[in-house]
């Protein structure tokens, strides 16, 4: 049995308006139906771009935030149905780093205290001097001088509190970790330090992750699985190695395609997708499947039924209609209204192929190329605008709007 | 494994190398002191307050003359206008009734500082009281604490909306003619203030990473409260402690002007003094520059020490 089930998990906050009264006008669909595994020991990793709700389902799973469907099983108890007074004291199972480290630290509260509080409040150690005993081990493992338990947070460096957000996780011993985009608030020279530190001790202590962020190299480094989040809903889920080498899902496609390949001559052959609008707001989301109005796949089925995530096969879980046929090429990119594609063939693109309509998409530098004779510059630069003379470079149907 | 190793390597090294840094690590109330060391603001207003407070423990017993003495009622006349200014043995001068001002001044000084001290405890004791509650229910309560939270928000915006010196008056004529119903009065009068800022405060601070980990943590709520969320939210009420220490004085100078304050004449207080003398202004108005300028002085010491405290306590201007 795996150490964390999440079946069915919603979250939706109400929307509420009025002037004296409060009415409930809508909801926000933060988290719409998420259902996962994460095995003890290992560690899952959470992707969406911002506002897909992964952080609001962390919480969920803490229950930070309360649960409006499903359950929440940790080692067969629902967290989510668990009384109040039964989750106060269960919650030294469930721990979490948050993002940014200097926040999530009491600024008035020197480092002994910070960490001794948890233990007190579950009745770890007999007393003051025993829980330092512990505080002083876990600040050696997690790499702190042992002269900073009298100091206070804002004499720290970044790395040094994100430590300390560790160490406070881990001093109660929990089962599951939920680390909540650990390394974004750091200096990128740091987040290497965190990330290894974060291995060590699941290594060291046999921890169980869930890591949430949108950094997808921090995440495949990290992940023994990982959940691809879009609109409150998982869209694919994969084992790290299996989901960077073959991504199924249009979505998941379009996100790996936006990382650069350090090879300048495979850099420059390999296919783009690039996504165009904006994440659907969440208290809205369009009918049918989530991605549909940004699928460069989309058929007319994918805006009338919703796909359940299902197993195309080897753990390799994908929520879309057309997953094979998108696999074997059967179904071309017609999408033109959504997304630009170039194929593997262009080479003259133009140097200022501008990005930064994508929203998943890290600025890329595009190889250079001779401006003369490319008017693939205009549908480069405009993805959404239609442009007649576009040349069939930049996919069939990229001038419908 | 050996970033970590190199990590740990350099921290040993800044341990051993940092050694003007103390070890015991500073709190943020220490820093706080620290910045208010260095600031004139503060200086200038704890010089005043503590000359102040000097003068009000020692005054009755370096005064020259007693309170209610009228020796010289025979040099007064007040209804000829004829009225003795400053001289060698009167510095400043007499009262209308033949009694050494600089002796009332002296005495007076302690009833003034009372006034302010007591009327800003009660505000700021049952106003922090009120602030605790309906900023707990509103961060932890759920549902059922964020209705308590609105039924007493509504009840402090009512006590909002009454100008503050006729909510005073009207505590004071329920309460009849004394020293003890001005500080009262004055005090409910901070009341609202204070809750609502105490509650203000505490709303955010309740909104923070850092009381969410404490409840990720599983500490008791109560704990929470006190631990977290309050310690984080005082400063602002300190610096208006401190603020409505001068508006307290000023406003119970104006309840005793309006003839609400003590009428004991051994008892002289400030703004009781400011009240009488001003019937005579056109003949004398030193008699009246006294008392006022003593409490000008006075609000604009604590007014200085609290704006020096709201600069040193904010996070922002932290260096």
């Amino acid at each position: 049995m795996s150490l964390l089930e999440l079946d069915g998990v919603k979250v939706h906050f109400p929307v509420k308006k009025g002037i004296l009264f409060d009415r409930t006008v809508g909801h926000v669909y933060a988290v719409d139906g998420i259902s996962l595994k994460v095995e003890a020991g290992q560690t899952y990793g959470l992707v969406g771009e911002s506002g897909c709700g992964k952080t609001t389902l962390g919480r969920a799973v803490l229950r930070l935030v309360d649960v409006t469907d499903g359950s929440v099983v940790l080692d067969g108890t629902d967290v989510a149905k668990l009384p109040e007074k039964e989750l106060r004291s269960f919650r030294r199972r469930l721990q979490m780093v948050f993002q940014d480290p200097l926040g999530s630290l009491n600024p008035r509260q020197n480092i002994e205290s910070i960490l001794s509080e948890g233990m007190a409040a579950h009745g770890i150690g007999a007393n003051q001097d025993e829980r330092r005993e512990r505080i002083r081990e876990i600040l050696a493992k997690v790499g702190l001088p042992a002269n900073s338990l009298s100091r206070y947070p804002h004499e720290f460096s970044g790395g040094q509190r994100q430590r300390i957000g560790i160490a406070r996780a881990l001093v109660l011993e929990p089962d599951l970790v939920i680390c909540d985009e650990p390394v974004s608030a750091l200096d990128v020279s740091i987040q290497a330090q965190v990330i290894n530190l974060l291995e060590e001790l699941q290594e060291s202590m046999g921890l169980t992750y869930l890591v949430i962020a949108h950094d997808l190299a921090v995440v495949r480094h990290i992940s023994d699985v990982i959940g691809v989040m879009y609109l409150g809903s998982l869209v694919e889920e994969a084992p790290s190695d299996t989901l960077y080498e073959e991504p199924l899902h249009p979505y998941t496609r379009a996100l790996m395609s936006a990382v650069p390949v350090p090879d300048p001559e495979a850099e420059e052959r390999r296919e783009r997708i690039l996504l165009t609008g904006d994440l659907p707001s969440p208290a809205n989301p369009p009918a049918g499947c989530r991605f549909h109005t940004r699928c460069p796949w989309a058929q007319p089925k994918c805006s009338q039924e919703r796909p359940e995530l299902t197993d195309a096969g080897g753990g390799h879980k994908v929520a879309c209609h057309f997953t094979r046929e998108i696999r074997s090429g059967e179904l071309p990119m017609a999408g033109g209204t959504a997304a630009v594609v170039i194929p593997a063939q262009t080479t003259q693109e133009p140097e200022s192929a501008p990005e930064t309509e994508t929203p998943v998409a890290p600025k890329e530098e595009a190889p250079a190329a001779p401006e003369a004779e490319t008017p693939a510059a205009s549908a480069d630069e405009a993805p959404a605008a239609p442009k007649a003379e576009t040349p069939v470079a930049s996919g069939e149907g990229s001038e419908e709007k | 494994m050996s970033l970590t190793t190199t990590a740990s390597k350099i921290d040993r090294l800044a341990q051993l190398t940092a050694k003007t840094e103390t070890s015991s690590g500073s709190s943020l109330w220490r820093e706080a002191m620290r910045r208010m060391r260095g600031s004139k603001m503060a200086i200038i207003g704890a010089v005043i307050i503590a000359g102040f407070v000097l003068l009000a423990i020692i005054g009755p017993w370096i005064a020259p003359y007693g309170p209610a003495e009228q020796t010289w009622r025979g040099e007064v006349f007040s209804n000829r206008g004829q009225f003795v200014g400053a001289r060698a043995e009167n510095w400043f001068g007499l009262d209308h009734l033949g009694r050494d001002l600089f002796s009332r001044m002296l005495v007076g000084a302690r009833q003034t500082l009372l006034v302010g001290v007591v009327s800003m405890l009660i505000g700021l004791l049952i106003g922090a009281f009120v602030g605790i509650v309906s900023g707990a229910a509103a961060t932890l309560g759920g549902k059922a604490g964020r209705r308590i939270d609105d039924a007493i928000m509504r009840v402090t915006d009512i006590l909002l909306a009454l100008p503050s010196l006729l909510l005073a008056v009207s505590v004071a004529a329920v309460m009849g003619q004394s020293l003890t119903t001005v500080m009262i009065a004055v005090g409910v009068v901070q009341i609202p203030v204070f809750a609502r800022l105490l509650r203000g405060s505490m709303l955010a601070q309740g909104g923070s990473d850092y009381v969410l980990a404490a409840r990720s943590l599983g500490i008791r709520k109560r704990r929470i409260v006190f631990t977290q969320i309050l310690p984080n939210s005082l400063s602002p009420v300190i610096v208006q402690a401190t603020l409505s220490l001068a508006t307290a004085i000023i406003e119970a100078a104006a309840l005793s002007y309006l003839g609400l304050g003590n009428p004991d004449p051994a008892v002289p207080e400030w703004g009781v003094m400011l009240s009488a003398a001003q019937r005579f202004f056109d003949n004398e108005p030193m008699m009246s520059m006294y008392p006022a300028v003593g409490i000008v002085i006075t609000a604009l010491g604590f007014t200085l020490l609290g704006e020096a405290m709201r600069e040193a306590l904010d996070p922002k201007l932290r260096g």
